[in-house]
């Protein structure tokens, strides 16, 4: 509670927070207090400028670029949190098990975490991708998931094996914990903070991973992300004629949700890591 | 004695990310004499090494300094800007040996290193050159080793540690040296030595006072000339180091003494008791004497903050004396 | 079988690390702790006293010797019966009071922890006596104690706690690695007094780990002095302190500053 007041005054978190707010509520509740038009409904023609039916203009569709935008940064939102959870729930499970086994168990597990890390995650992606034919937003917030766990797995286990030499720990073992109970009772709520902070990252990871696939031709079927809007407007050659509303407003919200999720990691970095804490 | 340093009236804060003050220092007026080791005793808490900072003028915050003065030859030192007391002040007239300093040195860099920064803090013109060899006479005289100064931290012990940054602290002659737990984490030979370099640094005149921070009243039995016991942000007992640990006054001092546990014949026979119950929150300390909520003797007085009454040239701040004329004050 | 001690070491060695980098931290150790005896292990930092302690916890398994409960060796024991029946008899209070309660239990909670040691649990309503009894027994205010998390208690009474919580399991011996040394000195002695008396009243056999001499001298019977992995000097208190016989006590005693004994610098 205490570090909770805290981080409501620290101006960076608040920042990033109300800024995520911000977004989040525009891509819930734009589609319904915003526009009166569907993702995919023609109201103009080919990149038609803004104007007052189409604020943001037109794409090459003639689909409404306001609306798109409110249903795009949903379909990002959700991929990234899809791939923030998959990826922090494998990363944790397997750093804490590294972490808390040592010896053999340990070395195998970072074995496997350490020859994934040198294989280019995009690779991976793109083959992964290329091998999954439904490719909904799910599946696709799941392959980008599994392919970011290992830095989190690294980070975690380096958390756990200091953890475990705490004396809380040694305690527990005297009064008969047993070595599952102790993961989950005497280490992991320890690093609640840590793994949160870790998620934040892993999430605005995943919103770039999604936007890196999708422009390449590998986004999610019959729906709108942020990707999908880049890679059409690229497609169809809208820097070149101009039409700088296809592909400036969802470029501009790609920065702005992970700058302002970077910024709460970085608010909460400060309140966690008391030595980060602004001295003047 | 002439007095070189005095405080007077020293309120210092501390500021809590959540907005509340904590009184660590609240309404402490003190001399340090010239000559002298003056020992700052009490529980972890009570106000001591926040005491040291501001005396040693390396005040940051969340720490400040609400209301009192420094007095340095009749100046307030607190009011000097910033650069001023970098320059002329801080080093050279006080100079500060924090608690912990010997762990917090910087790993990348060699001792030599460590001396120049420090003599060019004062005097940006003067040569490395200068510096080191100013460094390695002043090791001599005190009997380290000059090879100390082409050694990385990690290489020395921690006594040694200790010693070295005791000696780089006081290049600069300063008049007095403020010592916080100088040996708090040193194995008892470790931790002879260094004392022994604190003596020695005042009987070759380089610093003309130490004021000694420490929670181990057997220490400042052997080191110190006059003791101040704090309690809960105040003075509470400030006398002669025999007055103050062979014949305490105030129910808080003879408590402190009272819990001192040494191998000495004797010691087994006697029950130790400490003081029962814990200091006081610092963001509302209770009203009147602050020890009184923990205090044996406490009678209908305690509750009124009590006056420094004056027992053969030491001051008590406690009721009890309430028939002692008032203490002179600095 | 009263008369054989309760608890000893036999050749008790650990090396730490292998080939070049070895590091014998304890070396051919041999103590023995008879039933009711209050003993202290002293020794600075480094000198493996620690590493001791943890063996003989069975947190840390030796390179070589023996550790035996009443004559049965731990390795015998942790076959036939498994850890937790050593854990029942031998208990441990731990240097750290800030460190060594979960932050995020209940005083109630942790306390209750120490039955998982018990094949059968004893039903909620004795468990819960037993926890009362326990915090009772070291001076706490007990209806105040039980909801109380670690954050709201100062360093005496999380130290209070956590000797609570090994009274708990009704144990015989309690090791005690540095039970004070992060605590003030007022509050100290309260916290001995209590393991002292816990001797008086229950019988428990306790073994100080200390590097602090005048409290080793204050609560033991028979000190053991270990200096580099090895013990230099045992014998009771009262000898070693009034007359050392090894050079490495000699100087440790000299070092040590007293009220009483000039301290010559």
């Amino acid at each position: 509670m205490e570090l909770l007041r805290i981080l409501l005054r620290s101006n960076r978190f608040m920042a990033g927070f109300w800024i995520v707010t911000a977004v989040l509520a525009f891509a819930l509740l734009g589609p319904t207090l915003l526009t009166d038009v569907g993702p995919f409904q023609r109201v103009g023609g080919l990149f038609n400028p803004p104007s007052r039916d189409a604020l943001l203009g037109t794409d090459n569709f003639g689909r409404d670029v306001f609306t798109q935008l409110m249903y795009g940064t949903r379909t990002s939102l959700y991929i990234g949190l899809v791939a923030g959870f998959v990826a922090t729930f494998i990363g944790v499970t397997i750093g804490t098990l590294a972490g808390y086994a040592s010896g053999v168990i340990e070395e195998a597990l970072m074995g496997v975490t350490n020859v994934l890390i040198t294989i280019p995650p995009i690779v991976v992606l793109i083959l992964l991708s290329v091998a999954v034919d439904a490719r909904t937003a799910t599946t696709m917030g799941i392959i980008i998931g599994v392919t970011a766990w290992p830095w989190t797995a690294r980070a975690v286990r380096a958390q756990t094996s200091s953890l475990r030499t705490r004396e809380h720990v040694a305690i527990a073992r005297i009064s008969g914990v047993g070595s599952l109970e102790m993961m989950l009772v005497e280490i992991l709520p320890y690093m609640f903070s840590y793994i949160f902070m870790a998620f934040i990252l892993q999430l605005t990871g995943g919103i770039l991973a999604e936007a890196t696939l999708s422009m390449l031709g590998l986004g999610p079927f019959q729906t709108v992300s942020l990707g999908t809007l880049l890679h059409w407007s690229l497609l169809w050659e809208s820097v070149r004629v101009g039409a700088w509303w296809a592909f400036i407003p969802a470029t501009v919200f790609l920065s702005i949700t992970t700058f302002s999720l970077i910024l709460m990691n970085a608010g909460m970095d400060e309140i966690f890591n008391p030595t980060l804490r602004h001295t003047r | 004695m002439p007095n070189v340093v005095e405080v007077e009236g020293l309120e210092a804060y501390y500021r809590t990310p959540a907005g509340d003050d904590i009184k660590a220092v609240d309404g402490v007026s003190l001399a340090v004499r010239e000559g002298e080791v003056l020992g700052i005793a009490g529980e972890s808490g009570c106000g001591k090494t926040t005491l040291a900072q501001v005396l040693g003028l390396t005040v940051q915050k969340p720490l400040y300094v609400r209301s009192g003065k420094v007095l340095l030859e009749g100046r307030n030192a607190l009011a000097l800007d910033r650069e001023t007391m970098r320059r002329e002040v801080r080093g050279k007239t006080i100079s500060t040996v924090p608690q912990g300093a010997m762990n917090s040195l910087n790993p990348t860099l060699r001792v030599r290193n460590l001396v120049i920064d420090v003599m060019r803090d004062h005097n940006p013109r003067i040569r490395r050159r200068e510096a080191v060899e100013r460094a390695r006479e002043r090791l001599d005289l005190l009997g380290l080793p000059p090879r100390v100064l082409e050694a990385y931290p990690h290489q020395l012990s921690g006594g040694m540690k200790q010693r070295v940054i005791t000696v780089v602290s006081t290049l600069l002659d300063p008049v007095l040296l403020i010592v916080d737990e100088p040996t708090s984490a040193l194995d008892v030979t470790s931790q002879k030595v260094a004392i022994k370099l604190l003596v020695d640094l005042l009987a070759k005149r380089i610093i003309r006072s130490i004021v000694f921070i420490t929670h181990e009243l057997p220490l400042l039995r052997h080191v110190a000339d006059r003791i101040a016991i704090m309690y809960a942000g105040r003075l509470v007992e400030v006398g002669a180091m025999e007055d103050i640990v062979f014949r305490p006054q105030h129910p808080y001092a003879e408590g402190l003494v009272g819990s001192v546990l040494v191998p000495e014949p004797g010691m087994k026979e006697r029950t130790v008791t400490g003081i029962p119950g814990r200091p006081p929150d610092m963001r509302r300390p209770p009203a009147g004497c602050r020890f009184a909520p923990r205090c044996p003797k406490r009678f209908d007085l305690c509750d009124r903050d009590p006056r420094p009454f004056g027992i053969d040239g030491r001051e008590v701040w406690c009721w009890l004396h309430r028939d002692q004329p008032n203490a002179e004050r600095p | 079988m009263s008369d054989g001690p309760i608890l000893a070491v036999e050749g008790l060695t650990r090396v730490f690390g292998s080939g070049r980098h070895a590091n014998l931290a304890v070396d051919r150790v041999d103590l023995a702790i008879r039933p009711g005896e209050v003993v202290a292990l002293i020794g600075e930092s480094g000198s493996g006293k620690t590493t001791v302690a943890r063996m003989l916890l069975g947190l840390l398994p030796p390179t070589e010797g023996t550790v035996r409960y009443r004559g049965v060796d731990l390795d015998t024991l942790r076959r036939r019966e498994g850890m937790r029946s050593y854990w029942r008899n031998v208990q441990a209070v731990f240097q750290d009071p800030f460190g060594s309660l979960n932050a995020f239990y209940s005083v109630r909670r942790c306390m209750l922890n120490a039955f998982k040691l018990f094949p059968r649990r004893p039903p909620r309503a004795e468990r819960i006596a037993r926890v009362r009894e326990a915090l009772d027994i070291v001076g706490l205010d007990v209806d105040d104690m039980l909801t109380k998390h670690p954050h709201q208690l100062s360093g005496g009474q999380r130290q209070r706690v956590m000797i609570a919580r090994a009274l708990v399991v009704q144990p015989g011996v309690l090791i005690a690695d540095e039970p004070t040394s992060m605590i003030d000195a007022s509050s100290r002695a309260a916290i001995l007094n209590i393991l002292l008396d816990l001797r008086t009243r229950l019988g428990l056999t306790v073994m100080f780990i200390t590097h602090d001499i005048g409290m080793a001298y204050y609560t033991s019977d028979r000190l053991f002095i270990m200096h580099l992995g090895r013990i230099v000097e045992e014998g009771p208190a009262d000898d070693i302190i009034r007359d050392p016989q090894h050079e490495y006590t000699k100087r440790l005693l000299a070092d040590v500053p007293t009220l009483s004994r000039e301290w010559i610098l």
